[in-house]
């Protein structure tokens, strides 16, 4: 590794300048082959720690139904069959549980938004009494435990009658990545120059407008992030959902349907990784779409200069 | 698949369509409530010259809660003619739930939102700035939903916390100092569970929430700092990482239960393939808690890390060429520019990884496929105690002790690090 102390690390330079850029190149030459082999060594086996028992999920899911548990490693079996796929599309509520996870979760997500991006903007642009007190409050409530909450939401929402329906479900989704998402989009907002706005109100735009057609489109990246938290939130939930609405097979959603595969006694792994895979796909490609986004959109905020 | 029917489906759309169109509604009439409420206070000043704080605070206030008032109704009532079962239910008498339904509603609306409006109103005619009434408009709805679901069922638990709610007396329980105090001291003495009392249980929570926060932030930070290069396949690593958080966490969760299986499971058959011996992960008190670090440091790593490479794209690389022309090692690089220059983004994300490792609840209480107490952290202790036990004043009790714990730590560490006064200045 003696080499390696004269051969430094390139970096990205937030506004390369041409000289910057120039060094930038001749750097990445400069690294020795043994450091890159370390690297990219270092780099696949990460990847494989991460994406192998992601991979396995799908073997089982392409097994045959009787040799589900199997004692080999590999990925694709040599008999693989997408049977369990049309057992699960057939012969369960999966595509029911999916349309109703789907509806609440975009429309809860959607309103989550709403509000933290008004929010949000609110704690940005004005100093107003109680504010520090606010982002403190919103920090603290990140710190309840989930099932701290439910003991009294159940007993509330049995006492006012919205157990067994969305009603109760469509609220808590609506407000529960609120805290977290004020605290991203506020931090990004503080980014962006106040005399954009400020111009924009010269040429005779109300606060409002100025917020609409300048901010919002250029918190693009912050909102994704925040639309993606809220979706997440509510997309993973299972203990509100089983609270709420875990009784009425009808209004089941993903997580809760999941449960009838794995139970602590009997485990239907086919069928559980078939519909897994089914899931998971769908929100792996919004992950992975909003990537780009996902690191301006996280971090921004917290590095002003 | 026989309940892929249109009046299936239909249900569930027009459940959420309605739900969502009266919060809409409940909010809108709400801003122009408030906008309202505020014009005809500014008519007053105007008309009565000089009219005393009081007497405008009262019209402002009063106005308010009745505007708000009939906003309830309409909704509740576009809410009832939206939903047929409900309309019947109601119209055959039930006149008890019906009262039951209002009081508690207007308890929850009226409450906290005369609470803060009174706030709100003082504050306004203290500061005399009008330009500070859109702000408040804005941070409304945010206000009521979080002073709806989390202010007052916080408020709720309080009192639970001083209540011998359990199972036995769910209808007729009392609420008084001397439960709280009783709640308490079993809390600090009894068993939390059947076997394991509180410090025992708090005692692997930090280490559990210690260990994980550990490799999350140093596993993310490796391999951020990998990924900080301009390299070939940069792109293609970046998404093959992300994907542990990119999976929904209950199927992470529970398909590495199933790999934690001592016959099938992969992860013995590759110790075996090892030339080691297989572990019994799912029954070993010590080895069952092993599995879940390992389960959530794999699944807690990528958040970080793109936290981290965010962080580490917005230094300048100008530093890094200034120290190396000082002659600085990749070392002192690293300790004196890196780290200092990340502390904006490092500490925010150890607190929340810290409060959200805390309250974990999937990892814990799912890798526990047989339920041993020995991996239980406090809040699946508390989940257990409050849904398998029913003791629910105990809980309670419990949650408030862990809420005050996370709290305390978490603003000695901001107040000691002092980064995030920063935010708020």
């Amino acid at each position: 590794m003696s080499t390696t102390a004269t051969v430094e690390r390139p970096r990205e330079a937030a506004r390369p300048s041409a000289a910057a850029v120039s060094t930038f190149f001749r750097r990445t030459r400069g690294d020795s082959p043994f450091k890159r082999l370390l690297i990219h060594g270092t780099l696949i086996l990460a990847c494989l720690i991460a994406a192998y028992p992601i991979l396995r999920v799908m073997s089982v899911a392409l097994r045959p139904n009787d040799r589900l548990l199997s004692t080999s490693l590999e990925i694709v079996p040599p008999d693989a069959s997408l049977d369990a796929f049309g057992e699960v599309l057939t012969n369960t509520d999966f595509l029911l549980w999916i349309w109703n996870s789907l509806i609440i979760t975009i429309t809860t997500a959607t309103i989550g938004v709403i509000i933290a991006a008004t929010s949000a903007y609110a704690f940005s642009r004005w100093r107003f009494p109680g504010r520090s007190f606010g982002l403190v409050f919103l920090l603290a409530t990140q710190m309840i435990p989930a099932a701290m909450m439910l003991v009294p939401l159940f007993i509330l929402a049995t006492q006012i009658g919205i157990v067994n329906s969305y009603r109760g479900l469509v609220l808590g989704y609506s407000v529960t990545a609120v805290p977290f998402s004020i605290w991203i989009l506020k931090g990004y907002y503080d980014t962006v120059p106040i005399d954009l706005e400020e111009a924009a109100k010269i040429d005779g735009a109300s606060q409002m407008q100025a917020f609409v057609r300048i901010l919002l489109p250029l918190s693009t990246p912050a909102l994704a992030i925040v639309f993606l938290f809220n979706f997440m939130a509510a997309w993973n939930d299972y203990l509100l959902a089983r609270v709420m609405v875990g009784s009425v097979a009808d209004l089941n959603t993903w997580t809760l349907g999941f449960k009838h595969f794995i139970d602590q006694f009997r485990t239907d792994w086919g069928n559980f990784a078939a519909a897994s895979i089914m899931v998971m796909i769908p929100v792996m490609a919004l992950f992975l779409y909003s990537a780009k986004w996902l690191i301006s959109g996280l971090t921004l905020g917290s590095v002003k200069g | 698949m026989d309940k892929l029917k249109p009046e299936v489906l239909g249900n569930s759309l027009q459940q959420v369509l309605s739900t969502v169109l009266v919060l809409v509604l409940a909010l809108v009439t709400f801003e122009v409530a408030l906008y309202a409420g505020w014009r005809l206070a500014e008519w007053l000043d105007k008309r009565l010259r000089r009219p005393s704080n009081v007497v405008a605070y009262v019209i402002q206030v009063g106005t308010l809660a009745v505007f708000f008032f009939v906003t309830l109704a309409v909704a509740l009532s576009v809410l009832d003619s939206l939903d047929f079962k409900a309309l019947l239910e109601s119209m055959e008498g039930d006149l008890v739930r019906g009262v039951y339904l209002w009081a508690t509603l207007s308890a929850i609306a009226i409450v906290p939102l005369v609470a803060f409006l009174g706030l709100v109103v003082s504050l306004m005619r203290l500061q005399r700035q009008p330009s500070l009434r859109l702000a408040f408009m804005l941070l409304a709805p945010a206000g009521i939903g979080l002073a709806a679901l989390i202010g007052y069922p916080m408020y709720y638990e309080l009192r639970l916390a001083f209540s011998n709610m359990s199972l036995r007396n769910f209808r007729e329980f009392q609420i008084g100092l001397e439960y709280g105090v009783t709640n308490l001291q079993r809390l600090l003495t009894d068993p939390v569970l059947q076997q394991q009392t509180f410090t025992p249980v708090f005692a692997r929570t930090v280490i559990w929430t210690a260990v994980n926060v550990f490799f999350h932030v140093w596993g993310g930070l490796a391999l951020a700092l990998l990924l900080n290069r301009p390299m070939r396949g940069k792109g293609f690593y970046r998404t093959l990482l992300v994907l542990p958080w990119a999976v929904p966490q209950i199927i992470a969760v529970l398909a590495w239960r199933g790999e934690f299986h001592f016959q099938y499971g992969f992860v013995n058959l590759i110790l075996t393939g090892l030339g080691l011996e297989p572990i019994n992960w799912l029954t070993d008190a010590v080895w069952n808690f092993v599995a879940m670090c390992l389960v959530n440091i794999w699944l807690g790593i990528p958040f970080m890390m793109v936290i981290f490479l965010g962080g580490l794209q917005s230094i300048s690389g100008e530093y890094y060429e200034a120290a190396e022309i000082d002659g600085a090692s990749p070392y002192q690089q690293f300790r004196r520019i890196t780290l200092p220059l990340l502390r904006p983004v490092l500490t925010p994300a150890i607190v929340l990884g810290t409060i959200w490792t805390f309250n974990n609840f999937n990892v814990p209480f799912l890798i526990n496929q047989n339920e041993l107490e020995t991996s239980d952290i406090l809040v699946t202790a508390l989940y257990r105690a409050a849904f398998e036990y029913n003791r629910y004043g105990f809980a309670a009790m419990f949650a408030f002790v862990i809420f005050l714990i996370l709290l305390v730590f978490s603003l000695v560490y901001i107040w000691r690090s002092g980064t995030l006064r920063g935010v708020y200045e």
